[in-house]
Order: structure tokens, then C-alpha cells, then sequence
């Protein structure tokens, strides 16, 4: 065990060094093209990383994940829209800080309050509870012609946080690369408090937690608005990143997408997501060069690992290392 | 408010309703019976659509194309239960989720390869293209066929549940899988039967749906949640539940969508109604399932479980 932690220590510090160094090298390098598929994977990897808290930490396998990048992306683009076309000024800005505490903000009141339903359920339940909630935002979304409905709607200008400029490259890729360290760091703290231990205990074991007195929902519930929180925070980097959101950012299956990449990379483990999304990102870019019918390959490549890679790479590692 | 509006309306909302009936019925009972959750169902319903349609554009007959439908999913949902999902009853149910994720987009790139990124439109028979007037109200003969099948379908599989003994060892398996097949039932093929028989029912909803709109690349994928909003509403494993809760989200999902800009300009501006109207009644049906789970955890009519 002791051996197997620190491999996974070594692939991850490996894999921050690269995140770290590459994409800023072939930047100064004159490849501009590769910073945008290293901030894509960035971003993905941070609402990875709030997805672990409820599966791998907690055990709740939300399956609605992606509805908070939604939330979090209009919550920068409904601003910046307003700003740019007029209406509704008490909302309208091109402020990031007002853009990212309304994001924050929108985000934990839609966990608070679908979280605190979905979590009186259990199982099939819970999987299918938290899809719905998702479809929810995402046929409202599709209904408001104001903000374009299906066609989505374009960022006219990144959120501004003086002095750092988020239509330069280099600057976003800072913010979402630092917002990762943050956001690994405190996932990391969190799984090691009592409250992660909690949350642990209650998923191998409710009735024993509740026998020694704790009641674990309302720490389910804190996880899983923290979650809700670091996502949102995720989508509204997103929009900063592509300038252009549309109710497809929170289509179920954007969900599954980032479910999958949670059990590519392993998600018994903290940088499991981190891994995932890199080789989601990997595949991806592999096969859709290769092909416009990539979506075969991947669907086969998401059923075999499901079949048969119990534990993700992280895990595979592990076994190694154990055998 | 027109009482001819509100009689169409209504019979929309009922077609829609057995619609989702016919898909929703597969998915309870694989859930019920298995433990199974498959998103792949939404493949069947896309698969059956394109068979049939292929079949009824080729011969001329939207009969054969019907019964193409229900063969041909009968023979896809045979191949794959035996060869995928068969691994994926003893798994816990994010694998089954993700597994089936897989499965979709496997499907939806075939269709794609072979009959191409346009969708398959199809003509209806002569004999469906007319009106029935009903006291007053005309309406499109077709939605009273859809809506035929569909309670037809139900009184069958009401028929099969409770008074064969197929139906009487599927209300076991729902009940207690492990007891049942304790006790000498070759349940692997109970399971086998159930998960095609779901199959080709979702097959039937994609070929009746098909001269409406058309059939279309991934067509399933949005309503198969609906689906599963009424499955869980109705109560995982009951097939009364499901009409039920089919039934009532068609009516209020159709009924939201067509009258709720009117009710909310009783109460507000109506620039701020129209704008507010179309969320809200896409969120509705949401809203309702939210509501009836704080009230019933189990959903309306869960299975007795011992």
C-alpha cells in the first residue's frame, strides 16, 4: 500500500510538471494551438475533481454534473449579454467578480435544493434523480429565446479581472491551472478532515454512522453543494475559455463525459479525474482527427473499460504494484 | 378557454402519454426484474424507427414496416442482451449507466455510417391520413391509432403480468430475484425474455412516432429521461405505475406547454409571461417529480418488497 501511494504521488506530480510546463513552452514556442486543448482539460479536470468529492469521497454517483457547468456559464454569459446589449441593469457586467460569486452563488442554491431531494434517496434513485434535475436545466435553458435558447449564446467579452486579462492565453491558462492546484488541495484537505471521514464511513456503512450518533445528510449535502459550488466555478471558467455557451454544455450526456473520465482515470483516488480527463482529452483529439465516425471507437474504448478496468488507470497502477 | 382547444390539447397530451408508456414499460420492468438501469433502451426506440421506416420506404407499406420494426429490435436487443448486458446484471449501477452510455454512442455512429447524418422521413398509409370527427372536434386519425396501440399494449401487458404465469414469475423476480431462482426458475432466461420483449416495445413507440416527426440520429436520447422521470414517479418495478405516470406527465408536460403563458399573464406582465412560460413548462414535469418523491420516496405504486 505504502509503495502503491507513492506511485500514484510520483504519476501525479509527473503529470502537474507537465501540466506546469508544456502548454506555456509551445506557447512561447509560437504553438498557440495547444494551450486551448491543455485549458479545456484543465477546466474538465477541475469539475472532475468536485465530481470525486460525491462519488469517490462520498459515494453519490450524481449523475446531473454537468448542469452546474451550465449554471456556472450563464451565470458569465447572462451578465456579459445585458452588458452588451442593455436591459436589466442590476444584472448586467462585465465584472468577473460579480460573474463568478453569481455563478457560486446560483450554483450552491441549485445544489442546496436539489441536494437536499435527491439525497433522501438511494441508488437507481439517486443516479436517476440528479439526471433529471440536470434535463431540468437543460430543457429550461433550451426554452429562454432571451438568452438564444438552443442556439446558445456568445460571450462578447471575457470577465474582467484587473490586471490579469483572460482573452490572453497565457493568463487563462494561469487562473484555471492555479484554480486546479486550489481546488485539488482543498478535495484533498476535505477527504482527511473528520467531515470526509464522515462522508467515507457513511458510504461504506450508514446504519453504523447513524447508530454512533452522526446523521450523515447534512454532511451529504455540504459535500455535495461543494461540489455543486467548485463545478460552477468550472463552467464559469468554460465560458471565459470558449466565449460561447448553449444548453449542450448540460445534455446528460456531457454528464456521462465527465462520469466516464472519472472511471478512465480511477475514482478511488484524487487525481483519478485528472488522469481521465487528460486521456479523455487524448482519445478525443486521437480519434476525432481520425475520423468523423470517432464516437465508434469511443463508445467501444468507454464499454471495455467499464467491462473489464475495474479501478481506472489509477487503480491498474495500484494492482501492479500490489501483485 | 375553447373547449375544442382543451379536447385537442388533451388528446395530444394522451398520445404523448402512451408514448412514454410504451417506452417507460421495458425500462420498469428491467429495473424491477433485473436491477437493471439501460440509457440503451433510447437505441431501440432510434433503432426501431429506422427499421421501420427503412422497410415501409422500400415496400410501400407502413404495416410491414411496423412489424420490420418489432423484428428487427427483437433480433439487435437478442444479440446485445446475450453478449453485453448479460455481464452487466451483477454490476453496481453507475458500470450498467456508463456501459449502456457506451452502447448509445455505439449505435448512434452505426446509424449513422449506414443510413447517413439526414433523418428518414416517412408518408403515412392513405387510410391514416384522414380526420375523426368526435362530437364536434376533429382529429388526425393517426393520433387515434397511436393512442389505440398503446392502451391495447397496456391491457396486454396487464393481462401478462397478472393472470399468466410468465407474469406471475415476473412479479416474483421484481419481488425477490435471488428466491426465484432458488427455487428451480432458469431466471437468465426470464431476464432475456423481458429485457427483448421492453426492446421491441420501445421499437413499437419509435416506428409510431416516425410519419409525425421522423426518424433521426439519436431521436431517443432526450425522451429516454422522461422515461425514466416515469418510471421512478410511478415506482420502479410497477407497470401500473408506469401508465399512470405516463399518463399524467403526457397530459401535464402538453397541457404546460400550451395553456401555462396564458395562466401566467393572469398574474404578471405579459412580456415577463411569455419569456417565464416556456421554462417553466419545461421544468413542470421536473417540478412534479420532485414534489411526489419528498411525499412517496418510492415512488406511486412501488412493488411490495420481501
Amino acid at each position: 500500500m505504502e509503495a502503491s501511494s507513492k506511485t500514484s504521488i510520483f504519476v501525479g506530480a509527473i503529470f502537474l510538471v507537465v501540466l506546469a510546463v508544456v502548454p506555456v513552452a509551445l506557447f512561447y514556442a509560437g504553438e498557440i494551438f495547444w494551450i486551448d486543448i491543455f485549458t479545456r482539460l484543465v477546466i474538465l479536470a477541475i469539475a472532475g475533481t468536485s465530481l470525486y468529492l460525491l462519488l469517490g469521497v462520498a459515494g453519490l454517483p450524481s449523475f446531473g454534473h454537468a448542469a452546474y457547468l451550465g449554471l456556472g456559464a450563464y451565470a458569465v454569459g447572462i451578465p456579459v449579454h445585458y452588458a452588451t446589449m442593455g436591459g436589466a441593469e442590476w444584472l448586467a457586467s462585465y465584472n468577473g467578480w460579480w460573474q463568478f460569486s453569481l455563478a457560486i452563488l446560483v450554483s450552491a442554491l441549485f445544489a442546496l435544493v436539489t441536494g437536499a431531494i435527491s439525497l433522501r434517496t438511494r441508488g437507481v434513485h439517486f443516479i436517476m434523480i440528479t439526471m433529471a434535475f440536470s434535463q431540468m436545466i437543460y430543457y429550461a435553458l433550451i426554452s429562454l429565446e432571451e438568452y438564444g435558447a438552443d442556439d446558445g449564446l456568445s460571450v462578447y467579452s471575457p470577465s474582467e479581472f484587473p490586471p490579469l486579462l483572460l482573452d490572453n492565453p497565457i493568463h487563462l491558462y494561469g487562473i484555471c491551472f492555479g484554480s486546479l492546484l486550489l481546488v485539488l488541495y482543498v478535495v484533498h484537505r476535505l477527504q482527511h478532515s473528520r467531515f470526509g471521514r464522515v462522508l467515507q464511513a457513511a458510504k461504506q456503512n450508514e446504519t453504523r454512522v447513524l447508530a454512533s450518533g452522526v446523521n450523515p445528510f447534512k454532511y451529504r449535502l455540504l459535500a455535495y453543494v461543494m461540489a455543486g459550488v467548485i463545478a460552477g466555478y468550472a463552467g464559469a471558467l468554460m465560458a471565459n475559455f470558449s466565449l460561447f455557451i448553449s444548453p449542450d454544455m448540460v445534455e446528460w450526456s456531457r454528464s456521462g463525459e465527465l462520469m466516464f473520465m472519472i472511471i478512465l482515470g480511477g475514482s478511488q483516488h484524487i487525481l483519478g479525474p485528472l488522469v481521465g480527463s487528460s486521456l479523455f482529452i487524448l482519445l478525443e483529439f486521437v480519434l476525432s482527427r481520425w475520423s468523423i465516425y470517432w464516437h465508434l471507437p469511443f463508445g467501444i474504448i468507454l464499454l471495455l473499460v467499464v467491462l473489464f478496468g475495474r479501478g481506472g488507470i489509477i487503480g491498474m497502477l495500484r494492482r501492479d504494484k500490489q501483485s | 378557454m375553447d373547449i375544442v382547444l382543451l379536447i385537442t390539447q388533451a388528446v395530444n397530451g394522451l398520445q404523448l402519454g402512451v408514448l412514454l408508456f410504451l417506452l417507460s414499460a421495458g425500462l420498469t420492468l428491467t429495473f424491477g426484474i433485473m436491477d437493471l438501469i439501460n440509457l440503451a433502451h433510447a437505441s431501440f426506440y432510434m433503432l426501431g424507427a429506422f427499421f421501420g421506416a427503412t422497410v415501409a420506404i422500400y415496400t410501400g407499406s407502413f404495416t410491414l414496416g411496423f412489424f420490420a420494426a418489432i423484428i428487427g429490435v427483437l433480433i439487435v436487443a437478442w444479440v446485445i442482451e446475450k453478449g453485453i448486458i448479460s455481464q452487466l446484471y451483477t454490476r453496481d449501477h453507475l458500470d450498467q449507466l456508463l456501459a449502456t452510455f457506451g452502447l448509445i454512442l455505439i449505435a448512434d455512429t452505426l446509424v449513422h455510417m449506414i443510413w447517413g447524418p439526414a433523418g428518414l422521413a416517412i408518408a403515412l398509409p392513405p387510410l391514416l391520413q384522414g380526420q375523426v370527427a368526435l362530437g364536434g372536434v376533429t382529429l388526425p386519425s393517426y393520433r387515434i391509432l397511436i393512442i389505440g396501440v398503446g392502451l391495447l399494449v397496456a391491457l396486454g401487458l396487464y393481462w401478462l403480468v397478472n393472470h399468466t404465469r410468465t407474469g406471475m414469475l415476473i412479479r416474483a423476480g421484481a419481488s425477490n430475484r435471488r428466491m426465484l431462482g432458488n427455487l428451480g426458475v432458469d431466471v437468465g432466461s426470464l431476464f432475456a425474455a423481458v429485457f427483448c420483449m421492453g426492446a421491441a416495445l420501445a421499437g413499437v413507440a419509435g416506428i409510431l412516432i416516425t410519419p409525425i416527426t421522423e426518424a433521426s440520429i439519436g431521436m431517443g436520447n432526450d425522451i429516454i429521461i422522461t422515461a425514466f422521470v416515469v418510471v421512478i414517479i410511478g415506482g420502479i418495478g410497477s407497470i401500473k405505475g408506469a401508465f399512470v405516470a405516463a399518463i399524467i406527465i403526457g397530459m401535464i408536460d402538453t397541457f404546460g406547454r400550451a395553456f401555462l403563458d396564458q395562466i401566467f399573464m393572469m398574474i404578471m406582465p405579459a412580456e415577463t409571461a411569455e419569456t417565464a412560460a416556456p421554462a417553466v413548462s419545461a421544468m413542470l414535469i421536473y417540478l412534479l417529480m420532485a414534489i411526489i418523491l419528498s411525499l412517496r420516496p418510492a415512488g406511486l405504486f412501488p412493488p411490495k418488497l420481501r
